[in-house]
């Protein structure tokens, strides 16, 4: 032990920083991969008992009767793994391999900006939201070129849907997350959560509330999510999009990257309108117990909460049409978001609210 | 030394890229290298600080411009054969248009060389500063009317390209969303009260 620490402190400041910063990144995206494993997990439990079902409850961890059906999502990735990944025919075949990549990636770099608690996060930078906008706006490519390059009819119907359908959308999230800014006077994750501080009715979703049901719904269109995925949309086109992958080419190109999708718009979410790692009780019980300290427990909580919402909406309403969904974007949310603007606006100048200092 | 390096490894990326567009076969490729190419320029723009406009970059043109272009790219059914007749009797042209760029970019490097600063300072900024709120700022001050008045002409520009593509067709079959809204059961939904029949 001795011998480690004297390596350590032997080391120059960057090798050092280098190793942290690593193993910092390396710790994120397991915990990402990890989330998704069990969010699977979580939806087939979750839809199951709403429909007076049971989910998955055969494989246990260690034997334990206690946890059966933990280890699921561990039965599913080995399974997937080692099927065959197939490559059709006609195929573009580059660009065919390639496409679950360009989903994957932004997908995962996205966590870099997120605030995990008031001392971690693994780039703090200024423009933190505009970042993570501009790489959401790429998951896009890999869903068109799925399409694409499968040489499909029905993969190229679901990408062009898909495509379509998360350029409006990406709008009316736009819209929304200026009004946020416009709450915080801050581009940067960690200080919007600042802004936020004095317990539950500071936090922005309270003042912006029309801009966070916009903002959801939207994050639940964006990820191509029940009742909004009409990108996969099996009972018209069998499984869009990703209908030609296999093995583990779907398992990156569709399971991690949605998953990984709906838990990073909740975690936004959350950051933005509900305080991220603040507490709800803060001001209202005393400082000294741990429920008013800030801490990433609250985070993993909120988190959570809106991933269970992912699950009930899907488990709860039928897929819309494919003109509905443009028409709530365009003509709904869109007017929406401007109208809380112009409201916000006019609250900024005349110091209501969280404005009045 | 890092900054120089990762400078010339982006931009030699960018330059592939860039030739890429204009040698690949297929146009969906030259698409995605053009693609590349806006990604690498962002990078290059973030190694200058200027974080701000790297990240609208590829917000606006990679993840909105660039989507609708792959979108239609893909849907046409472009005869490359044809496209390629041309390249012989446009070759002077292109030529031309590349030896002008190259005289420009020789006559900057030389301005440059007689010592005079044309760029700005590049001396490392402080670590606070947020080119964000610098932009904002110089953007609704100084150049408030440029900028409105930008703003107007691509309204005006949304405003006609609407304007030319939506014509009214006759005999069009859509949904009055309000009205189906607005529907109550009384409208829809007659109730009878029927007699039972008794057999005798």
């Amino acid at each position: 032990m001795d011998s480690l620490v004297a390596i350590w402190s032997g080391l120059p400041t960057d090798a050092r920083s280098l190793i942290l910063t690593t193993l910092a990144v390396v710790g994120v995206m397991l915990g990402v991969v990890m989330a998704v494993a069990f969010t699977t997990l979580a939806e087939r439990k979750v839809i199951g008992y709403m429909q007076l079902r049971l989910g998955p409850n055969r494989i246990s961890l260690f034997g334990l009767p206690i946890l059966r059906g933990l280890a699921q999502p561990f039965a599913d990735v080995i399974k997937l793994l080692f099927k065959e990944v197939l490559v059709p025919a006609n195929a573009d075949r580059k660009l065919f391999l390639l496409a679950p990549l360009i989903v994957l990636v932004p997908a995962l770099a996205a966590w870099a900006v997120i605030p995990f608690s008031p001392e971690f996060v693994l780039a703090d930078i200024n423009a933190g939201l505009l970042f993570i906008l501009a790489l959401t706006s790429l998951g896009v490519y890999g869903v068109i070129l799925a399409g694409w390059a499968a040489n499909s009819k029905y993969a190229f119907l679901g990408a062009m849907r898909s495509a379509a359908q998360m350029v409006a959308y990406e709008l009316a999230m736009g819209f929304a997350i200026v009004g946020v800014l416009m709450a915080a006077g801050s581009l940067n994750l960690g200080e919007i959560v600042r802004s936020q501080q004095g317990g539950a009715l500071a936090w922005h979703w309270f003042w912006l509330f029309p801009l966070f049901v916009v903002y959801f719904i939207s994050g639940v269109a964006e990820t191509n999510r029940a009742p909004f995925d009409v990108a996969e949309g099996e009972s018209e086109i069998v499984a869009g999009f990703h209908v030609e992958y296999s093995g583990a080419a779907f398992a990156t190109l569709f399971a991690l990257p949605e998953y990984a999708n709906m838990i990073l718009i909740s975690a936004l979410a959350a950051v933005m309108f509900l305080g991220g790692w603040l507490s709800p009780f803060e001001g209202y019980l005393p400082d000294a117990w741990f429920i008013t300290q800030p801490s990433f427990f609250w985070l993993f909580l909120k988190i959570g909460g809106f991933i269970f919402i992912y699950l009930w909406i899907r488990a709860t309403f039928p897929r819309y049409r494919y003109d509905q969904i443009m028409r709530l974007g365009w003509k709904v949310l869109i007017p929406v978001t401007l109208a809380w603007l112009a409201v916000e606006g006019v609250m900024v100048w005349f110091k209501v609210g969280p404005w009045a200092a | 030394m890092l900054t120089e390096i990762l400078f010339y490894a982006f931009a030699a990326v960018l330059l592939g890229a860039a030739i890429g567009v204009i040698a690949s076969r297929n146009p969906v490729h030259s698409v995605l290298f053009l693609v590349l190419c806006f990604f690498n320029s962002a990078v290059l723009w973030l190694l200058i600080e200027a974080e701000f406009l790297a990240i609208v970059l590829v917000l606006v043109y990679v993840g909105a411009v660039m989507v609708l272009f792959l979108f239609v790219v893909m849907m046409l059914d472009i005869n490359i054969e044809k496209l390629r007749e041309g390249f012989t009797r446009y070759a002077p042209l292109g030529a031309l248009v590349a030896v002008i760029v190259v005289v420009e970019m020789y006559y900057v490097l030389w301005v440059k060389r007689l010592g005079m600063d044309v760029t700005g300072g590049t001396a490392p900024l402080p670590a606070d500063y947020s080119n964000t709120a610098a932009i904002g700022e110089v953007l609704y001050t100084d150049y408030v009317y440029p900028f409105q008045l930008a703003a107007v002409v691509l309204l005006i520009a949304i405003v006609a390209a609407i304007a030319l593509t939506m014509r009214r067709r006759e005999g069009l079959r859509t949904q009055d969303v309000s009205r189906q809204v607005a529907v109550r059961r009384q409208d829809r939904v007659r109730l009878v009260k029927v007699e039972p029949e008794v057999e005798q």
